[in-house]
C-alpha cells in the first residue's frame, strides 16, 4: 500500500499519499474547473502553481469560492 | 430630519462615480446575500442597476453536489465589478487572509470591502482592527473601500492612509433604521476627497435618497432589497431613489423657512 499522510482540508482530517498534489486534491473533491482559491497553513497557493504543488503532512488547507454576501 | 442640518451646497452637472481609477454611472451598489436563490439575486442585481456587487469568501462545500451553480454565474465578472467583501472577520489577520484568498479568487483584481466586525450583536466595526488590516492591505497592492462607523476623524484618517472610499455605516447592518446621523454623514463627506458611500442600515427608499440629498457618493446596501416582500420591485425603487436623491443634491435644495413663501404672484391680483 501506499504510504499516506494526513492534512486537513476546511476542517477535516483527510488521509492522503504522501506525494499528493493541490491539483489531485482539487480533483478529488470533483471541484476541477470551478473558481476557487487555496490557501495552505495561510500562505495562498496560486492556481497556477497546482499541478506542482506537493502538500506536507499536517498542512492546514482551506479552499474557499464565492458566496452570495453584503 | 431636522431644520437645522446644512446641506452642503452642490455645484453643477454630474460627474461618474470614480472607485480607484474606474468610472461608474450607478450610485447604487447592492450586496448578493440573502436572496431566495440565484435567480432572484440575478434578477434584483437587474433591477438595481448596481455595477458593483459584493460577494463573500467562503469555504467550498466539500462532497455537496459540486455541480451547484456559483454566485458568479448570477453575478458574472465581465458584466459587474466584484467586491468581495471580509464579513464575518473579528481580527485584522483573518481579514487580509480573507482579501488575499479573494484577490487569487478572482484573478488578481485588487479591489476589495474592508470590514471587520467587533461584535456580533451590533455587527459595529472593530476600529483598531480596521486600521490594522487597512494598513497591510494597502502595504500589499490593495485597493480598499472601508466599513467605518460614522466618526468623523476615523473616516478621515482611513482616507489619509489610502483607503479608495470610506464606507460609514448610516445604522447597524440589517437593521433598517436609516440616516441615524446624518450630522456625521454630512461632515465626513465635508472632509473627504475619496467617495464617501452609506453602507449599511438602509431601510427603504427614502433612506437611499436622504443619504444621497445629504452629498453621499453612493450607497451599498443588501438586506433592504434581499429582505423585502418584493426584492424586485425594492431594487427597483432603489434604483430610482438614488438617482432621485442625487438629482436633489445636485441641483441644491431651497432653504428652510419657518413661514409660508407665495407660489403666485401677489401683484395683478382682480379681487
Amino acid at each position: 500500500m501506499e504510504p499516506v499522510m494526513q492534512i486537513i482540508v476546511n476542517g477535516n482530517t483527510s488521509d492522503v499519499p504522501v506525494d499528493f498534489t493541490a491539483e489531485q486534491l482539487i480533483e478529488s473533491l470533483r471541484l476541477t474547473g470551478k473558481r476557487l482559491a487555496m490557501e495552505v497553513n495561510m500562505e495562498i497557493v496560486p492556481r497556477s502553481t497546482f499541478e506542482s504543488y506537493q502538500f506536507t503532512s499536517g498542512d492546514r488547507v482551506e479552499i474557499v469560492h464565492a458566496i452570495g454576501g453584503g | 430630519m431636522s431644520a437645522v442640518i446644512s446641506h452642503i451646497s452642490s455645484s453643477g452637472p454630474e460627474t461618474p462615480l470614480t472607485i480607484a481609477g474606474v468610472e461608474y454611472s450607478s450610485r447604487l451598489l447592492t450586496g448578493s446575500g440573502k436572496y431566495r436563490d440565484l435567480e432572484e439575486t440575478r434578477l434584483a442585481t437587474e433591477a438595481s442597476g448596481a455595477e458593483i456587487v459584493t460577494v463573500a469568501i467562503r469555504r467550498t462545500n466539500m462532497g455537496q453536489n459540486p455541480d451547484e451553480p456559483n454566485v458568479l454565474d448570477a453575478i458574472p465578472m465581465d458584466k459587474y465589478t466584484i467586491l468581495p467583501n471580509t464579513a464575518g472577520c473579528y481580527t485584522a489577520e483573518d481579514a487580509v487572509r480573507a482579501c488575499r484568498l479573494a484577490r487569487e479568487l478572482l484573478d488578481g483584481r485588487n479591489l476589495v470591502k474592508l470590514e471587520v466586525i467587533g461584535d456580533e450583536k451590533t455587527l459595529y466595526p472593530d476600529i483598531t482592527a480596521t486600521l490594522e488590516a487597512a494598513q497591510t492591505l494597502i502595504a500589499d497592492g490593495f485597493d480598499v473601500m472601508v466599513y467605518t462607523t460614522d466618526d468623523p476623524l476615523i473616516a478621515k484618517r482611513l482616507e489619509d492612509m489610502g483607503c479608495v472610499a470610506v464606507m460609514p455605516l448610516a445604522a447597524p447592518i440589517g437593521s433598517g433604521l436609516g440616516i441615524r446621523n446624518p450630522y456625521n454623514i454630512l461632515t465626513i463627506i465635508e472632509n473627504a476627497n475619496v467617495p464617501i458611500l452609506v453602507d449599511a442600515g438602509v431601510g427603504t427608499a427614502s433612506d437611499a435618497a436622504i443619504a444621497m440629498e445629504l452629498g453621499c457618493d453612493g450607497i451599498l446596501m443588501n438586506t433592504a432589497i434581499a429582505a423585502a416582500k418584493n426584492p424586485l420591485l425594492m431594487a427597483s425603487a432603489m434604483k430610482k431613489a438614488t438617482e432621485a436623491g442625487r438629482e436633489a443634491f445636485l441641483a441644491g435644495r431651497i432653504p428652510r423657512k419657518r413661514y409660508a413663501s407665495a407660489s403666485s404672484p401677489i401683484e395683478g391680483t382682480f379681487f
